[in-house]
């Protein structure tokens, strides 16, 4: 592969795992949450996520030009291939846990799609333009969620404290750019993470103002996600997601 | 689905017809017969409403615990096309739920209520869901088979004599059968793949099938109520009916696929035309009734759970909602 189409390649796949590993996380919930009501709204983020998967790997596999599609690298691929943030894979605790992953990520999603939307590459800039729309829609539900939830009973405030406190430290990780991106930015492929990161605090500022909450500074941020450097639950995850194909690598599901 | 009375004790709990003004009872019966549609401001014999609350309620508990067998398998979906297709499919129940809640709270009791008789135990559920899933397999079986006998249940229901129930009932017949082909073609592709994808078909199959035919519940003769439903359009066919026609329907779609169905008695009966097919395990479907079905303790379990452990965000939401009233009035002011 050459060195423009292998950066485009491992950009697809951040997007695509990033999609992939919080649907996985959330389809977690189908079935056990608070109301039947939320459980619908969960699938529904769920769904649009692993819709955007499906789009962002394929295109992945056919610009890696190796014959792999989505399937084949959402179930062959051991953790240490996979390049999502490590923000996404992290448990979903109660309630305020995946509200809270869910607000930081689809807050910076939008902010991700929708410079995407204008892409160079215009089948990249065809799936964002989907997906800004449904992340959009992600960003103001988990958004609600914080607002009700810190300023709700002094239990779901105490909840969703803790729920945020979970994910200071993943934050930054989000916004990193190494060299092969700021390559794709230069040929107007791939966004600045940096330069939307404004944009990025200022949401999380106003929303948390509105539920009564603070902004916490991340005193030792982590990463990692993007080489490959996962924490300990990403691989059970993927054994549970990856069992079948796995057992049985000739079987069309 | 999941209509059948299940209760044993409905007939008790539910005051007798010699009770309510003859003349009204005489005008109910009438618009009945005449098959016009019941409203929730419409009079209605007491023992009318506690009937269609039971059976509603029973429908839509039914579809709510009908999420986690299926659920069981949604994080080990073989493909991403599968997870979507499942994950679209248990919404589809959740929110069948949903309405069917709110077609049984038009009749005075609320959703609160149900879900308490659900988790208390008093209130009933299909027996269906009391069976574990096992493997990749059991997803298409239920949708093939537990669907299909939903459907065969529930077509005639979309002429039912109480209005939001019958409207109710068009709406999740739709997706059913778009359930029950999806859940069939799953099978189909299972079928053209590896001895070990075929193995687990006809495993599905083995454990499906019977209890997919006690769905329809108990056999007509022990089946006191069907006549009283009959008449009041609120079951439309009797239970070893729609049985036979489920039968009749399935064990083609099954010898099309290429699996065997676990019934050495099943035979196509010319003189009658309708297969003719093995004696039901009745004992363990009543033992199932009884909620002592094989993971029954673990699906209330799950359900108690989620309800329990989401009781602060139900109670965060009212409380939010009551700050935020207060805080238009106080702006009005």
């Amino acid at each position: 592969m050459n060195q423009p189409a292998d950066a485009l390649f491992q950009y697809l796949l951040r997007l695509g795992d990033d999609s992939l590993i919080l649907g996985q996380r959330l389809t977690e919930w189908c079935g056990h949450a608070p109301t039947i009501e939320v459980d619908l709204s969960l699938s529904n983020l769920a769904l649009d996520l692993i819709g955007q998967a499906t789009l962002l790997l394929d295109y992945a596999g056919e610009v890696e030009d190796k014959g792999r599609d989505a399937d084949r690298l959402a179930f062959h691929r051991d953790a240490e291939q996979f390049t999502n943030c490590l923000l996404v894979e992290q448990p979903n605790g109660d309630f305020a846990q995946t509200m809270a992953r869910q607000f930081f990520f689809s807050c910076y999603s939008e902010l991700m799609f929708a410079e995407l939307e204008t892409s160079a590459d215009p089948r990249l800039a065809e799936i964002a333009a989907k997906a800004v729309k449904e992340v959009r829609y992600h960003a103001d539900l988990a958004a609600d969620w914080v607002i009700r939830l810190g300023d709700g009973t002094d239990e779901s405030r105490r909840r969703m404290i803790e729920g945020l406190d979970w994910f200071w430290r993943f934050v930054d990780e989000m916004f990193a750019m190494d060299a092969a991106e700021n390559a794709l930015v230069q040929r107007g492929v791939a966004v600045d993470r940096a330069a939307i990161r404004e944009a990025f605090d200022q949401r999380i500022a106003a929303t948390l103002a509105q539920a009564g909450l603070e902004v916490q500074a991340s005193g030792w941020p982590l990463s990692g996600g993007r080489e490959g450097r996962h924490g300990e639950e990403l691989s059970r995850l993927l054994a549970e997601m990856q069992v079948l194909p796995r057992a049985h690598p000739e079987a069309v599901w | 689905m999941y209509t059948t009375e299940l209760d044993k004790n409905a007939a008790r709990q539910t005051p007798p017809l010699s009770m309510e003004n003859p003349d009204l009872l005489a005008a109910f019966e009438a618009r009945v017969a005449n098959d016009e549609f019941i409203e929730p401001k419409d009079w209605m014999p007491e023992a009318y409403r506690r009937t269609l609350t039971r059976q509603i309620s029973q429908h839509a508990h039914s579809e709510i615990v009908g999420m986690l067998p299926e659920g069981n398998w949604l994080t080990r979906a073989p493909s991403l096309k599968r997870k979507a297709i499942l994950l679209a499919k248990v919404q589809d129940e959740g929110g069948h739920g949903l309405y069917l809640y709110c077609a049984a709270e038009t009749l005075g009791t609320s959703r609160e209520e149900m879900i308490d008789a659900l988790h208390s135990g008093r209130a009933k559920y299909s027996t269906i869901f009391n069976y574990p899933t096992l493997n990749w397999a059991d997803i298409g079986a239920i949708g093939w088979l537990v669907d299909g006998a939903a459907i065969m249940n529930q077509v005639p229901l979309q002429r039912t004599s109480y209005g939001p129930y019958a409207r109710a009932m068009i709406r999740i017949c739709k997706e059913e059968s778009f359930h029950q082909r999806q859940g069939y073609d799953l099978l189909l592709q299972m079928m053209k793949g590896t001895d070990a994808q075929k193995a687990m078909v006809q495993d599905a199959m083995n454990r499906w099938w019977w209890p997919s035919l006690m769905m329809f519940g108990p056999p007509d003769d022990n089946s006191p109520n069907s006549a009283q439903s009959i008449r009041w359009r609120i079951k439309r066919e009797t239970n070893d009916e729609l049985r036979q026609k489920f039968v009749d329907a399935t064990v083609p779609q099954a010898e099309l696929l290429g699996i065997t169905v676990p019934d050495p008695d099943l035979k196509w009966n010319e003189a009658r035309g309708h297969y003719d097919f093995g004696e039901i395990n009745w004992d363990e479907f009543y033992a199932a009734v009884r909620g002592e079905g094989p993971v029954a303790k673990e699906r209330m379990k799950a359900r108690r759970a989620a309800w329990d452990e989401g009781a602060w965000v139900r109670e965060a939401a009212d409380a939010y909602e009551a700050k935020q009233a207060a805080r238009r009035t106080s702006a009005a002011a």
